[in-house]
């Protein structure tokens, strides 16, 4: 049975916010008393990962999920709740947990900005009690994953935001962290920099069996890399489970467009009781269940003259569009 | 272990952030040339002939002034600018959640800058000798010896005394507001204008029971050949260390619960 790497229980945070009134008045106000107020942006959730999974939190911003993140990983301490990462107290920040974990943040750089990468990896390397000849043989192994080479020698400042990227992903795992926590690791990447991280993430998973928790605003991150999605909604969970559960439940229906062999027999199917979209001369859209798409095929192709048809998938954005502005979708 | 660290782990980190200031030598170099405070206040004393109040010779007074000028080059600390500049900008995070506290990032920072800035300071007392010709001496080796141990010990003070102001940006943003009002009192009470010597006998005595004069007075009177207790400083100076260690090391552990990670 693979065992539970991360466990939290009944976790919330508060954060002391001060807020201000508008206008000249409102800042005077302030000067002389500050209103502070105590929000609470992860409310008593509770959720278990296992080791190897990869699991992406998925929220509106604001939502809370990169806070779940910053404390899972030891940044901030939880207000209330226990949590257990590698069986230990991540806000300890005790040593043999830090050397388990690596956090990256999108935009976020822990490079030296004026020197070439190689010297942060090196940096890193010693920070994290490797000895030279087992940081060049990981510096090597990684940079042929992310396929890096030359950039290693160019000084930061010079290299493109994906080069950097890719840099940064090997200095934050040259002490092979068996927890990953990503938050927004491909923003601000092309499609082929976004492409290529997925896939060396993924690849990572597969030869290390890590644990990966991540956040992004890409869907293409999440269905490619996530079995499993955490809904974080104002703080609470509204969804934990597979993603492809959480997508069957939200887009029940299939649009299917069918090309008809005569305007004639896109008229008899649009007469035939299905659910019609959309129709046009020989061309006919309609919904169909998820449930009953084989058989409804079936019978179309058996009883009509059916030049072409396509299933069209709802764009995936849209779905999750809707959980991520409505809490109490049904789900 | 604690060998391992200085042998492998601060040492990367010197080499590093060496490699990393070298980037700067330009930068290094004026803020060498901004240090020159100490000679001003020389020409200043010299002019007037204030150190005949004090029982100073002219020699010795320009050496003092010089020394002064060596010890500020090699104690200067600016860490609490660095780490709220990082904590604001969120840079604090990933060397958070790394197995070295980061204050030592910014201790070798400071250590490799000091090692840039040593050919700029030897080339500005060569400048320095060539003017003042009667002041050129060569202090013994033993006396060298514990100028440099003092000098560190001074750049310890200054880096302990700033590092828990910098822990205060874990409560308030702008922590390099209080350090600016302690900027006075090192100003004055440090030796960095005066002699603490000059200072009246009353305001003395309680100027030796603060870290300051142990800063940058102390060190430049010890390499400056003039009679001080030895032992008394460098005993202040170890003193000082060992109370503030644990006070920064109080204020860390409580600041980090406090930590919002703020811009990332």
């Amino acid at each position: 049975m693979v065992k539970n790497i991360i466990d939290v229980r009944n976790l919330s945070k508060s954060f002391d916010i001060s807020s201000k009134d508008p206008g000249l008045k409102g800042t005077i106000k302030h000067f002389f008393r500050r209103k502070t107020k105590s929000l609470k942006v992860i409310k008593n959730i509770s959720f278990e990962i296992k080791e190897g999974e990869v699991v992406g939190f998925l929220g509106a911003n604001g939502a809370g999920k990169t806070t779940i993140l910053k404390i899972l990983c030891g940044l901030i301490y939880p207000s209330e709740g226990s949590i257990l990462v590698s069986g230990y107290l991540p806000f300890r920040r005790k040593e043999n947990f830090l050397k388990n974990i690596t956090l990256i943040m999108g935009q976020k750089q822990q490079l030296i900005w004026d020197l070439p990468p190689i010297e942060s990896f090196y940096l890193n390397a010693s920070i994290y009690d490797l000895d030279k000849f087992e940081a060049k043989k990981r510096i090597k192994k990684l940079s042929e994953m992310l396929e890096i080479d030359e950039e290693l020698f160019i000084p930061v400042r010079k290299l493109s935001l994906g080069q950097r990227m890719k840099s940064e992903l090997l200095a934050a795992l040259i002490h092979e962290p068996n927890i990953l926590f990503l938050d927004e690791p491909t923003l601000g990447l092309d499609i082929n920099a976004q492409r290529n991280l997925r896939k060396f993430l993924q690849k990572y998973n597969k030869e290390t069996n890590a644990t990966i928790c991540l956040t992004s605003h890409y869907m293409k991150d999440i269905t490619s890399l996530c079995k499993r999605v955490i809904c974080v909604h104002n703080g609470t969970i509204s969804y934990d489970g597979e993603l492809d559960q959480l997508l069957k439940k939200l887009s029940p229906v299939k649009e299917i467009l069918i090309v008809c062999q005569s305007e004639e027999d896109a008229i008899k199917l649009e007469n035939s009781g299905f659910t019609v979209v959309n129709k046009n001369k020989n061309e006919i859209t309609i919904k169909i269940k998820n449930n009953s798409i084989t058989s409804s095929l079936k019978a179309i192709l058996n009883n009509f003259e059916i030049e072409d048809l396509y299933i069209n998938e709802p764009p995936i954005d849209e779905i999750i569009g809707k959980i991520l502005i409505k809490k109490d979708y049904d789900l | 272990m604690i060998s391992d660290l200085i042998n492998h782990k601060i040492f990367t980190l010197l080499k590093v952030q060496y490699s990393n200031m070298l980037e700067y030598r330009v930068e290094i170099a004026l803020w060498a040339i901004s240090g020159i405070i100490p000679f001003f206040m020389l020409n200043i004393w010299t002019n007037n002939n204030l150190n005949e109040s004090i029982n100073i010779s002219d020699i010795m007074l320009s050496r003092y002034f010089l020394c002064a000028f060596f010890v500020r080059q090699f104690s200067v600390v600016w860490v609490v600018f660095s780490f709220e500049e990082d904590s604001l900008m969120g840079k604090v995070s990933p060397y958070l959640i790394q197995p070295l506290n980061p204050f030592f990032r910014y201790f070798a920072q400071h250590l490799a800058e000091q090692i840039t800035r040593f050919p700029f300071a030897i080339i500005i007392a060569f400048f320095f000798f060539i003017f003042n010709p009667e002041s050129i001496w060569v202090p013994n080796i033993g006396i060298l010896f514990l100028s440099i141990i003092s000098t560190f010990l001074s750049f310890l003070i200054q880096f302990l005394i700033q590092s828990i102001v910098a822990c205060l940006c874990f409560w308030t943003e702008k922590a390099s507001s209080i350090e600016r009002l302690l900027f006075i009192p090192t100003l004055f009470l440090s030796g960095l204008l005066a002699p603490v010597v000059s200072f009246p006998d009353y305001v003395k005595s309680w100027i030796y029971l603060t870290p300051f004069p142990y800063l940058i007075d102390f060190p430049a009177n010890l390499l400056s050949g003039n009679a001080i207790n030895v032992s008394g400083g460098l005993s202040m100076q170890i003193l000082w260390i060992l109370l503030l260690f644990p006070a920064f090391k109080k204020i860390w552990s409580e600041g980090t619960k406090k930590y919002t990670a703020m811009g990332s």
